[in-house]
């Protein structure tokens, strides 16, 4: 017999005292905590970003240009990759000082010498102050908000859900083209000493959130 | 509907104690050994202390906490019951995805497959996420025999690694270890297999994982393979997903060309929507955050962005053992956020090691004699290493009922040691004296009047385990009357003033 | 003092079997603050023991017929109280899984009727009575010890202090980490004596903390254990069982 068959033979036999039917539980429960307002949901996201040691810049929708050109300056990057389907218009204010690198072939080493990446997002949690990257064209491949050590990250306040099990059903994979995603909930951190929180290991250690309010 | 007859559930294999644990001494001599260990002593009580504040903090934020829990049970009750059709509809699923599905029924099946998978990319080296299911096998012993290095990539399985030790705790694995003591093993440990440790490396947190950045970034940026295990499988899409906090667990699921996840049958979800449930749950209890830094999701292989060779190892290994115990199953909920360990008190003075396996704590005390049944010294004593005091029962994410899995499993052990044993007899006599009232009243008469003659109970010492018990503690006086005589006195004198 | 419920509830005691044996005057002191209080107090003489000993030492076996002597000495009674959470927490936490494990449908019927008529001795003061000043007066400092079936098994709440608040003369003062497990475990204490000790005298360093005279819990066998580290330290500090405190009075103090 074959693995599987007798994995799946083994687990039929280990249940056969139970009755209910599969899918007896109905559907899947959604348990979350209610939003007071929608500015209520974005506040509380800003205050649980903030709480995880990111940056959080807001501003409105003419802003993000700018916004990205302060961070740069003020992290000292001199280089930036950007996803193929980044807005053009988020790059247009950066001046000579910093290089604009484009997806293109990138192996790991390059982006490793590459200082900060500008990425969108896909949905945000209120509640655990979270950032969802779905991958797609304006937030591109996972390795690339991932090497660089600097990562502005753009949010849309209506990409703000309140509480997560929304998140997870917005975040669906799709029939036929499932995409990866990477929750991000601050800097990369580690308690592994003595359950002491430093934020900072692999991933990028500076996380800046602009976050664009209408 | 036609009423099938139910049939009493029939075992899956048990799992073969793994080479490291074979031969470990009852809990109770491991646990003398390491309550002398003053310096794991402290460390333990300053983490589980440090760590079960901050868990309090983040669940009292979520009013529907109970409810929360509840559904997850609900959930991994719900893969229990079905679990040859979820397992199913995620293999097929993955396969969907571009991911190759391997079965095993073992450790030693899974660590051959995962062998011939890395030997087949022609690759010496592979970098690993933290994962349970990967040392429960020990595949890191089985990939090295084959002459490929290991190499751990989270702080804490890299200070394991580093300094030739066992990891203590599911989610903090070097939680024994301070931070001296990790500034010394990176000093000796790091050049010899890489980037050294940098001459002037302090004992500060922030610069001791700055030296494990910097000495990982090398291995991350050529590793070619990557092994994973996952903290959850979603059989409706087919997804894997991977909690961590570092980044470590990105870099190994999206650097390298070969991803090799290791996951144990009991880490499926039923549904995508579960996930709303369990990301919750799970960051709450393990970390003590709303949320964890980093979480990766993927479904198979992803063109152009990250591993295009991606295979998935399913591994029973004794699970289908556990599965077939009515009462002992639902220990299979595990999400081995490891909330149990850190507010248990005896963990918190014992540490990890005393239980001999991968999983200490609470759930290793119930998980392991049922993994590995109670033939051994060290799983025929789990059961009771524990006061039964229910703490890790409140803080369980998945309402798993541990106090009363190891008063099921104690059954267990007495009933394969048989009842002609010291205590066995001693249990009979008690029985008997319990069985009648009048039976007890003459024997209570006796106790009272072995009080007096023992007067004021400053006895020798004694041999054994009373006398263990006496070497710290006095015990009361008998009394004079037992509480069956008062009464009987004053009824006779006339009852209730 | 008038009870809240207007009729003499009529109350079987369940003395347990070790306080029955070892603290006689816990079970007495609970017949004296129910009786005040306005109940009819019997005593089934039947009663041995609730099985828990044996159930959680792995002799499930052992512990059906004590279900069954326990269903039938309590089964006629409307309330059933007992001055132990741990006794209470197995009866409500076992012996239904033991009647099951017996096999007997007739038996775990009968277990059902009676568990949810079984109350640990705060509860029935506090959600039959309606009562929380039982009338006792107690001119000392107090500290309190939940014990882990009480809170955890049993779910007696904060029962205890609030009735213990409630009683003149008494100051009450906060246990530093009081829900932790004092470390008896019944037979852990016996079978993992090393762990047990360290618990133990954690324990009692906590309450010496406190400054307390006396110690007071809702089960005696975590105060035998506490108790008998704090004695042979020679603490000065006292143990009482939370029934005592409460029947405890200017006339007859304890
Ligand atoms: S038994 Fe419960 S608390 Fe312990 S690790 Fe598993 S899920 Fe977490």
């Amino acid at each position: 017999m074959s693995a599987k068959a007798e994995i799946l033979a083994r687990v039929r036999a280990a249940v056969t005292d139970l009755t209910a039917p599969l899918g007896a539980r109905g559907e899947t429960p959604w348990v979350d905590q209610a939003a007071a307002s929608p500015a209520e949901t974005i506040e509380l996201f800003v205050e649980n970003v903030i709480d995880y040691k990111a940056q959080v810049v807001r501003v409105g929708p003419d802003g993000v240009g700018g916004a990205i050109r302060d961070a740069l300056t003020a992290y000292g990057a001199s280089s930036v990759v950007v996803p193929s389907g980044l807005d053009p218009a988020w790059v247009s204010a950066l001046g000579d000082g910093v290089r604009i690198v484009a997806d293109e072939g990138l192996g790991s080493l390059d982006l490793d010498a590459i200082d900060s990446v500008i990425t969108a997002s896909a949905v945000s949690i209120a509640t655990t102050g979270t950032i969802v990257l779905d991958h797609g064209p304006d937030q591109g491949r996972r390795a690339l908000s991932l090497v660089p050590d600097v990562h502005v990250c753009v949010v849309h306040a209506s990409q703000v859900v309140h509480d997560v099990p929304e998140a997870v059903f917005r975040l669906h994979p799709q029939e036929g083209m499932p995409r990866p995603l990477t929750w991000i909930s601050g800097p990369s951190a580690t308690s592994d000493i003595e359950l002491d929180r430093v934020e900072g290991v692999h991933g990028p250690r500076t996380l800046h959130v602009i976050l664009i309010e209408a | 509907m036609t009423a099938e007859p139910l049939t009493e559930p029939t075992a899956g294999p048990l799992q073969a104690t793994s080479p490291t644990f074979v031969g470990m001494p009852k809990f109770p001599y491991a646990a003398r050994t390491a309550l002398g260990n003053t310096q794991q002593r402290r460390n333990l009580a300053h983490a589980t202390g440090v760590i079960r504040a901050k868990r309090a903090k983040v669940v009292a934020e979520i009013d529907r906490w109970e409810e929360l829990r509840q559904a997850g049970a609900d959930a991994k009750d719900e893969l229990l019951g079905h679990m040859a059709a979820y397992l199913e509809q995620l293999e097929t699923n993955l396969t969907k995805g571009g991911a190759t599905v391997h079965w095993a029924r073992d450790a030693a099946e899974a660590n051959r497959i995962v062998v011939d998978l890395v030997k087949g990319t022609g690759a010496t080296e592979v970098v690993k996420v933290k994962s349970m299911a990967t040392q429960e096998i020990e595949l890191n012993e089985a990939l090295e025999a084959e002459g490929i290095n290991a190499w751990e990539t989270d702080l804490a399985e890299l200070i394991v690694q580093f300094g030739h030790d066992r990891p203590s705790h599911i989610l903090v694995p070097a939680i024994h270890r301070n931070r001296s003591e990790i500034r010394e093993i990176f000093r000796k440990e790091m050049g010899l297999v890489g980037r050294p440790a940098p001459d002037d490396l302090t004992d500060e947190p922030k610069r001791l994982a700055e030296a494990a950045r910097l000495h990982l970034r090398e291995k991350f940026m050529r590793a070619t393979v990557a092994i994973s295990g996952a903290n959850f499988a979603v059989a409706e899409t087919g997804s894997l997903v991977v909690v961590e906090s570092e980044g470590n667990g990105r870099m190994c699921l999206t650097l390298p060309d070969t991803l090799i996840s290791v996951v144990g049958i009991e880490k499926v979800l039923p549904t995508w929507q579960d996930l709303g449930t369990f990301m919750q749950l799970l960051p709450r209890s393990s970390t003590g955050e709303r949320m964890n830094p980093y979480t990766s999701i993927w479904s198979g292989v992803h063109e152009g962005d990250g591993p295009q060779n991606v295979h998935v190892v399913l591994i029973d290994n004794g699970r289908t053992h556990v599965l077939a115990d009515p009462v002992g199953r639902e220990a299979l909920r595990c999400i081995r956020c490891s909330a149990c360990l850190n507010t248990c008190p005896v963990y918190e003075r014992t540490g990890g090691h005393a239980y001999g396996s991968v999983y200490p704590g609470p759930i290793g005390a119930i998980l392991n004699p049922q993994l590995r049944g109670t033939a051994s010294d060290v799983d025929k004593s789990l059961p009771f290493a524990s006061t039964l005091c229910g703490a890790c029962f409140e803080a369980c994410p998945m309402r798993i009922d541990i106090p009363k899995l190891l008063v099921h499993l104690r059954a267990k052990v007495v009933d394969a040691k048989g009842r002609n044993t010291v205590e066995g007899r001693a249990m009979a006599a008690g029985a008997w004296a319990f069985g009648d009232a009048k039976r007890l009243a003459r024997l209570q008469k006796a106790s009272t009047l072995g009080g007096k003659i023992l007067g004021n109970r400053q006895l020798p010492a004694l041999p054994g385990a009373i006398g263990q018990w006496l070497s710290i503690r006095d015990i009361p006086e008998l009394p004079a009357q037992t509480f069956r005589q008062w009464w009987a006195d004053r009824e006779r004198k006339g009852g209730a003033s | 003092m008038s009870p809240a419920t207007s009729t003499r509830p009529k109350v079987a005691l369940f003395a347990t079997c070790y306080n029955d044996t070892v603290w006689p005057g816990t079970p007495i002191a609970t017949v004296k603050v129910l009786e005040r209080l306005g109940c009819e107090v019997v005593f089934p003489e039947a009663q041995t023991c609730c099985g828990q000993i044996f159930t959680n030492t792995g002799y499930a076996d052992e512990a059906i017929p004590l279900v069954r002597g326990f269903v039938d000495t309590f089964g006629g009674y409307d309330y059933v109280v007992a001055p132990s959470g741990s006794c209470v927490g197995a009866i409500r936490e076992q012996h239904h899984d033991l009647a099951e494990r017996a096999g007997d449908a007739a038996l775990v019927r009968r277990v059902d009727t009676v568990v949810p008529k079984v109350y640990d001795i705060s509860e029935f003061i506090i959600d039959v009575l309606g009562v929380t000043d039982v009338g006792a007066y107690f001119p000392h400092r107090v500290t309190f010890h939940p014990t882990c079936h009480s809170i955890r098994v049993a779910h007696v709440g904060d029962r205890p202090q609030r009735l213990l608040q409630s009683v003149r003369g008494l100051t009450f003062v906060e246990l530093p980490q009081a829900t932790e497990c004092c470390g008896f475990g019944g037979t852990f204490s016996v079978k993992n004596p090393d762990v047990s000790i360290s618990m133990a005298s954690d324990k009692a360093r906590h309450v010496r903390e406190t400054g307390a005279e006396v110690l007071v819990a809702g089960d005696n066998m975590c105060l035998m254990n506490i108790g008998g580290v704090l004695r042979r330290q020679r603490a000065g500090v006292r143990i009482m069982h939370l029934a005592e405190i409460l029947a405890s009075t200017e006339e007859d103090p304890a």
